[in-house]
Parts: C-alpha cells; structure tokens; sequence
C-alpha cells in the first residue's frame, strides 16, 4: 500500500491536479472530510489510505459516483450548487472544493455552506490573475488558455473565474479566516511563503486555502 | 360444511403448496404483528441461491415488489419464465451466487407460499381471506428475520431490493442495524406519497367493484374477481413505464389494422399491451393478496415511527448504503431517495448515491440498464472487500 501511495504521489505531483497533494497535507489525520467534486475519488481514496481519513463526497457526473463507489467509496450523486444545503451543521472537520469553485453557479453561497457544514473549508482554484492570463486578455485581445484552463471560451465549464486576491476579498467579506494559503507557480512548485499578495496574483498559477469561521 | 371449489387458479395452489423451501413458525414463534396480534401458524416460503461460506458472512437478502416473489432467479413455477431478476442474480452476475449466498423470501400477505390470504386458514378449512390481519413492511421484514433465525444466519451482508422491495431495505436497516453490513434501496422512498395511495386506491377499488369479488370471499366460492384485478394491473402498470418509453414503444400505432374500427376494441397498440399485461397477471396473482400488499405499501412511514425524524431511524448506523433511483421514475422520484440521502447524511451514515439515467420509468430496476448493474456491482465488491469475503 505504502509503494502505491508513493507512486501515486509521484504520477499527482507531476500533474495538473498537484493541488491535491497540497489539499491532503492540509488535513489532518483521522478527521471527517466531505470532498466536494471529487471525480473519480483520487483524493478521497489518497486521505483515506494515507490519513486514515473517513472521506465522503459529493460528484455530479454519474461515471465518476460509479468509479467510486468501485473503489467503496461513500459518494452522493449531486451538485454543489443546489444539494450541500442538505447537509447538517458541523457535520465534518473538512470540507475540499478542488478546482470547482470556478464553475459553480454561486460561489459565494457554496462557500458559506462549506463553512457551515465543515469546521474547516479548504479550497483550490486556477488563480485569473496570472501574468499569462493578463497577457493574452490584454495584450492579445482573447480569453484566456492556459494548462489549468485549457478550454476555449465557449466549452468551458469555468464561469466565475477570480484572482487570488478577488479570493481573498470574497473570504473576509463572508467572515472567514484563513488558516493557511499556498500558491503553486506553473511548475507546481510552492512560492515563497512570505511573497506579497501581489506576487502570488501575477506568479500563482493556482492557489490552495484553507479557511475556517471567524470567532 | 367447508366449501372445496372445484377448480383452484395455479397462482392460488402455490399459496398452500409451493414450489419452494418452506419453514413454518407455531404458536410458540408467533409473528408479531403492527396490527396488534401474534400470528401463527405463519409459513415462509423461500429460494437461495450459492452457498453460505463457513463464517456465515457472505449472506444477501434479496425483497421483492409489489407482485414478485422470491423466484428471483429460478423459471417461475406458475408463469414458465426466467426469474424476475435473473438478469441481476447468478453466477458472474452482479450480485454473484458464486461469492454470495442469496435469500428471497415471499412476503406475508403474498400469494406464492408465504402466509397470505390465499392461503388456508387450518382453523376453518378455508383461505383466509380478509380475516387476515392487515400486514406491514415491518411485519414482513420480521418474517424475513425470524426466516433468517432459522436459517442460523445472524448478519446479513447486504439486503438489496426495489420499490416496495427499498422500502423492505430501509426497514431492515432501522429495525435491525446490528444485522445489516451493506443496504441498497433501490428507486423506492421512505414514505408512501399520496399520489402513490391514490394509484393504490384506484387498483383496490376495481378489485372489490368487480361482482365476482364476493367481499373477499371468492376462493369459497369458486369465482374469481378477474376482470378487477387485470384492471387494477393496468393501471398500475402504467405508473410502472414513463411517458417517453410509451410513447417511443407505442406511439399512436394501430394494433394490427389500419385503421380505427370505430367501436371499442383495443385498436391501439397501447391498448393492446395493457390488456395482456392485465390478462396475464390474474393467472399469477391473488386479488385478495393484492389488496393486502398495496396497503402495507400506503402504511409504509418510516419516519413516522421515528417521531417524525428520518435521521433518527438511521441514528448511529453502522451500515453502508448505497441508494439507487432512476431519472424518468415518477412513482418513486430521485427526490423520495434524496431524502432518504439526506437523512442518512444527518445521521453521518456511509451513503452512496447514484440518480440512473434512463428513460424506462420505475421498471428500468428490473430491466439490464448496464450503469445500474455497474454501480451494484462495485458496490457489493467494495463492500465484499471491508467483510473479508473471499472473491470466487
């Protein structure tokens, strides 16, 4: 188990979802996780294995509830945007939202859910500030196109796209802390923890927080 | 004087004399039931399927609907066809008899050799009829266990069933948390709803409308109320298909003419079919039976045992569940099982969840839809996997 661990690891960091592995390191061991979008359940299935996490999720696509409910997985066929208000209050220590923020409807009401629901909230998305995506809109005149947004305008699922600093601004208007922020430049590679705002919105490629309720 | 009709229908000698297991329960293992008696003698007639493995951990409860039975994979005694879900159940199948050792029994108030009022009453010598008291899910769920007792079988892996089949599942999975590893509530609910009464209603009525009824009381005398119980099949069935799956089937076409005969002879298609699959029903199932089962259906409110809570039916449950519902179903929608989701996510169970797309109603549970079987056979496999039950 340990020997896949790693080279899941390995194949994850070398991916566009290295986000992944910083989202697993925010959590803490044997914790209750609701993982929000979770695909086939490869971060599910890496904080149970690896954290001894109890991992639940929620996916909207049926062929990935299937995958993972293969892999025996607890996962509930259903939207971020209309089905976490079905969830109790303080029902998990975690709740992830990886790369989906971006595409859901109400991004400002998902994420107040998340903070209701879970103790913690923890969230990565592709950052719209990076100095490529202000190059080509710009300069160029053109939407965006870059490795974490590889559709064109008209296919893609991302409609409420932000900076990190819009982000930031949208976490204390709803009255939350950060408890951690991470960005990873296009190389997936952490910046300097101490680099100003600025430099994490022009360099970031994507970002990771972790937020929890204020007081 | 007892009456002996001259001529008993099949589906009525099956309810006296099987072709099944049987166990019988005496008045020193009554049947508690809802409606405030211990019955007994009760008889439960069953079939299984692969062998139990020596831990007596690979067992599966498999409930039926409304009109199955346990003949789930085994040709029909009365009808001559495959089982009801042969296609689900078997060797290499979803839910594999060469892992798993499968239970299906007849549900009391049935008509295939479990207790039910088609059966004889040994105090009179004659069926029981409504003298029967009225029977609940909760009731048959007892049956089932007391079924299991006997079998000497205390877990049970899973228990899988569909529509009134779910409502056994969720039953189970409240009632005896403790005996159920794995649950799969399959396009079913946690209540029955008022639209779902009313069908039922529509279906007693032409039952006890039709003369030949007798108030219940037709096996003495040697009629049959025929016409009302393929009347009440009709209409149900049609709560069974979706308006597309008609419509594609269907459509408006004529049934071997060209033409409307102007006169009220089943020139549609549609028509057709519907007095087959009423026609064809009465020779399998009792009427009396049908009134029976119908109603534990429209009794059926889990939650209402629970003052009022579904969450607290399911509070501290240990069972992994994997709820399953069909998108073009309206007798039971996706929204009766996300309720139950809903709880079982309040009341911090392991739940999964999977919404089937289909355009074949309430009966794709029935019918080979392959994500459907995709999805119930990850299930068991994953849930096989935390059991320790070794693979074939």
């Amino acid at each position: 188990m340990a020997e896949r661990g790693e080279a899941r690891r390995a194949a994850l960091s070398r991916s566009a979802r290295v986000d992944l592995l910083v989202v697993a390191d925010m959590v803490e061991p044997n914790s209750r996780v609701l993982d929000v979008g979770c695909g086939d359940g490869t971060l599910l299935t890496l904080l149970a294995e690896e954290r001894g996490v109890d991992a639940r999720g929620v996916e909207l696509s049926q062929q990935g509830v299937n995958d993972c409910v293969a892999k025996g997985l607890s996962v509930v066929q259903g939207d971020a945007d209309t089905d976490l208000a079905d969830y109790p209050d303080d029902a998990f220590d975690y709740v992830i939202l990886s790369q989906t923020l971006q595409a859901t409807r109400q991004p400002r009401k998902v994420l107040e859910h998340m903070l209701r629901i879970g103790r913690r909230a923890i969230v990565s998305f592709p950052n719209f500030g990076h100095w490529r995506v202000r190059v080509q809109a710009a300069l160029l005149g053109r939407m965006p196109v870059t490795d974490c947004l590889a559709a064109p305008w008209y296919e893609t699922p991302n409609i409420h796209l932000c900076t990190i600093r819009d982000f930031v601004a949208l976490a204390h208007e709803i009255g939350a802390k950060t408890e951690h922020s991470i960005a990873l430049d296009r190389y997936g590679r952490p910046m300097p923890i101490n680099a100003p705002w600025r430099v994490w919105n022009l360099f970031g490629d994507q970002a990771v927080f972790c937020l929890s309720r204020k007081g | 004087m007892t009456i002996v009709p001259k001529q008993r229908a099949l589906g009525q000698v099956e309810a006296d004399t099987p072709h099944s297991l049987v166990v019988r329960f005496d008045s020193d293992r009554p049947l508690k039931m809802d409606a405030g008696c211990a019955f007994a003698p009760l008889s439960v007639a069953y079939q299984t399927y692969g062998a139990l493995n020596a831990a007596k951990s690979n067992a599966i409860l498999i409930c039926h609907a409304l009109t199955g039975d346990q003949h789930v994979a085994n040709t029909h005694p009365v009808t001559g066809k495959p089982g009801w879900w042969q296609t689900m159940v078997g060797p290499g199948k979803p839910i594999d008899t060469d892992r798993y050792f499968v239970i299906a029994a007849n549900v009391v108030g049935g008509c295939m050799g479990t207790t039910g009022p088609a059966s004889t009453d040994p105090a009179t010598g004659r069926a029981y009829g409504l003298d029967l008291p009225l029977v609940t899910i909760r009731d048959m769920v007892r049956a089932q266990a007391m079924l299991l007792d006997h079998l000497g079988i205390e877990t049970l892996f899973s228990v899988i069933g569909g529509s009134m089949g779910g409502m056994q599942v969720l039953q189970w999975a409240a009632s005896y948390p403790e005996r159920v590893f794995s649950a799969m509530p399959i396009a079913a609910a946690a209540k029955h709803s008022s639209q779902n009464i009313a069908f039922h209603e529509v279906g007693r009525q032409a039952i006890m409308a039709d003369p030949e009824w007798r108030n219940g009381r037709y096996l003495d005398e040697g009629t049959n109320p025929n016409k009302g119980l393929a009347v009440a099949r009709m209409a149900a069935h049609i709560t069974y298909l979706s308006e597309k799956a008609l419509q594609r089937k269907f459509g408006r076409n004529y049934q071997d003419r060209a033409a409307p005969t102007f006169s009220f002879d089943a020139d549609f298609q549609i028509e057709n079919y519907l007095r087959y699959q009423g026609a064809s029903f009465v020779d399998r199932f009792d009427a009396n039976s049908y009134l029976y089962v119908t109603r534990a259906c429209d009794y059926f409110d889990l939650a209402g045992d629970y003052g009022g809570s579904l969450a607290a039916a399911f509070k501290g449950t240990k069972t992994r569940f994997c709820v399953v519902s069909f998108t073009s179903d309206w007798l039971y929608p996706t929204s009766d099982s996300r309720a139950i989701v809903h709880a079982l996510n309040a009341a911090a169970a392991s739940v999964s969840f999977v919404e089937i797309q289909t355009d074949r109603g309430h009966d794709a549970f029935l019918l080979e839809v392959p994500e459907f079987f995709a999805t119930t056979r990850g299930f068991l496999d994953a849930a096989a996997r935390a059991r320790g039950i070794a693979e074939h």
